[in-house]
């Protein structure tokens, strides 16, 4: 019962890291994937990444239009779609960013259709089914990232023109709307001050080749107020950082799978030893060693498969768990999905610490004392 | 037929110590009893018949076998066969039935089942009735019958039997005596039983005393 549990625990644990592991992988590149470049204001650029592109963090801050469109000139630029937000609706950020941006995520209605005019929304299908929300309701947003009653823009309404249909990304959790309604809805921040110029939070950028990037943000990290970074490097730091916790999970679920074969063959040579006379008495029925090995090896085996699947299926229980927890909090959706090539390699190394265990045990079959066992009252 | 001839044994953890056995000469379905205090190696004397002990010096024939010149494979396979053991204490495989404690008897002896003889020994032990009933259900006496019925099922050449009657009543005792005296006889085979039981005794006329 014993290996049972400790080979269930390190099948779980062991599926349940390399699931979240790959399905992380993935989520944080399908969603930087389209961009090369971010400009933001200066601050950390892991931060920048998060904000802008993942949307688990807050902006470093907002820049000049004036300055950003500058640089956007620069002939190595392939696109340019300009972000900006700072407002939500009932916890869902709404961005404001041009119509290139939906297109990035491969994102098409489902219902309605696409925002065109200032103060037209579309809705992510995961905020849209979250908030109940259909098209052609109208819903005020209020200030900041975090969801409050307090500072609410309710003199600027919104209406919903379309919800998205699922994308597996961001998207999904977003509310989007054009550039010009979030400077809408600030204006009267600005009514005492008009002179002020217009500002935005982030660039976003593809280039025409990829060394282009690599120059132009180091020139703009040296010579401007801006900052740029680039995604796929800050993504690959930020796994970096999370790969040695995955790795040290990893490694504790290998210390549990050796004590669970370890335990596998304690119980095989605890099986032979409270069961010697029934495997004595066969012995006398014309059975031969090898078929009793067979026997005990089948045993084992049993045990191993019922283990490894229980901890299969409680490990995507997890992952269904975890699912629903980072959802909300991160923005990121997981998948149940079939068992993949490492776990199937991970039922090799089952099946084979079962056959070691036997073999090593086979040991202690082939000393029984058939006549003592017998004779023996 | 059973023959040895100047059989010796010694245990390994007691090296000092050597069994002398007298030579047997059984001919084609004569049955013995062994006879003789206890600690003389009586239990011995039938592990080493039942290929179960290595005698250290000597020979058994059983037929026109002998059971030292076998191979390790033909010797599992030979005891599967040819001898069938019935124990002092009684062993099963606990987790299975009545009938299916029999059925992987006659399986392993790799011999044809015979189903008629099966349903018939059970009916003559008086078993037919807890034939699906797990072993460890059984009472002492359905036991013992179960014990005697896994030793003569597949109809071995020889039948070892180590003090099959010390648990049993005089009735009982009676009439598992006179059994193993016909399955003996339909079987064609030599019956050897070990006893220090004196009701056992007028029933055989050869006696061996160790």
């Amino acid at each position: 019962m014993l290996s049972i549990l400790l080979l269930t625990l390190s099948i779980l644990l062991a599926t349940f890291v390399l699931q979240i592991n790959k399905q992380l992988n993935r989520h944080l590149e399908k969603n930087s994937k389209p961009f090369d470049m971010v400009i933001g204001a200066k601050g950390s650029p892991l931060q920048l990444v998060l904000s802008t592109i993942l949307h688990i963090d807050n902006p470093t801050g907002n820049i000049s239009l004036d300055e950003a469109s500058r640089i956007s000139k620069n002939p190595m630029i392939k696109e340019v779609i300009p972000l900006s937000f700072g407002d939500n609706y009932k916890g869902y950020k709404i961005l404001g960013t041009s119509s290139q941006y939906l297109g990035k995520y491969g994102a098409t209605c489902k219902e309605g259709r696409l925002n065109t005019k200032n103060f037209e929304a579309v809705f992510g299908s995961e905020a849209a089914k979250n908030l109940n929300i259909s098209v052609g309701n109208a819903f005020v947003s209020s200030h900041g990232l975090l969801q409050n009653d307090i500072d609410v823009h309710d003199e600027k309404p919104f209406v919903v023109t379309g919800i998205l249909a699922p994308t597996g990304t961001v998207v999904d959790h977003l509310i989007i709307t054009n550039i010009e309604s979030i400077w809408g809805v600030h204006e009267h921040e600005h009514k005492e001050h008009k002179e002020e110029h217009k500002e935005i939070t982030a660039l976003l950028l593809n280039f025409r080749n990829p060394i282009g990037a690599l120059q132009l943000s180091r020139s703009i990290n040296k010579d401007t107020s801006l900052q740029a970074a680039l995604p796929k490097l800050e993504i690959d730091r930020l796994l970096k950082f999370l790969g040695i916790g995955f790795q040290t999970i990893n490694g504790i679920a290998l210390a549990i799978l050796l004590v669970a074969g370890l335990s596998i063959f304690i119980n095989l040579i605890k099986t032979v030893r409270e069961r010697k006379h029934e495997l004595a008495l066969l012995r006398t029925y014309g059975a031969t060693n090898f078929q009793l090995l067979k026997l005990v090896f089948y045993e084992a085996l049993f045990l191993s498969l019922i283990g490894f699947i229980l901890g299969w299926l409680l490990g995507r229980i997890g992952v269904l768990l975890f699912t629903t927890l980072a959802s909300n909090a991160y923005k990121y959706h997981l998948e149940i999905s079939i068992p993949d090539e490492k776990e199937f390699f991970i039922l090799i190394i089952v099946l084979f610490t079962t056959i070691l265990a036997t073999i090593l045990a086979s040991y202690s079959l082939f000393k029984l004392n058939i006549s003592k066992i017998l004779a023996d009252a | 037929m059973i023959r040895t001839t100047s059989l010796r044994f010694a245990y390994q953890n007691t090296k000092t110590h050597t069994f002398y056995f007298p030579d047997i000469d059984l001919s084609f379905e004569q049955n013995a009893l062994i006879l003789g205090n206890s600690g003389i190696g009586k239990t011995t004397l039938l592990h080493l018949i039942a290929g179960l002990l290595i005698p250290k010096k000597g020979n058994i024939f059983i037929g026109n076998t002998c059971v030292q010149e076998l191979t390790r494979n033909q010797l599992n396979n030979f005891r599967g066969k040819q001898i069938g053991i019935i124990f002092q204490r009684t062993y099963f495989i606990k987790s299975l039935t009545l009938l299916e404690n029999l059925k992987i008897r006659e399986k392993l002896s790799k011999k044809t089942t015979d189903q008629q003889r099966r349903i018939r020994l059970i009916e003559q032990l008086e078993l037919t009735e807890v034939r699906n009933k797990k072993v460890y259900e059984l009472s002492e006496g359905q036991r013992q019958r179960l014990s005697i019925a896994l030793g003569i099922i597949h109809k071995p050449k020889v039948i070892l039997a180590d003090e099959p009657t010390s648990n049993l009543d005089d009735k009982n005792c009676e009439k598992v005596i006179s059994l193993l005296k016909k399955e003996a006889r339909i079987c064609k085979s030599n019956l050897v039983i070990i006893t220090h039981d004196q009701r056992v005794k007028p029933h055989f006329d050869k006696h061996i005393i160790l």
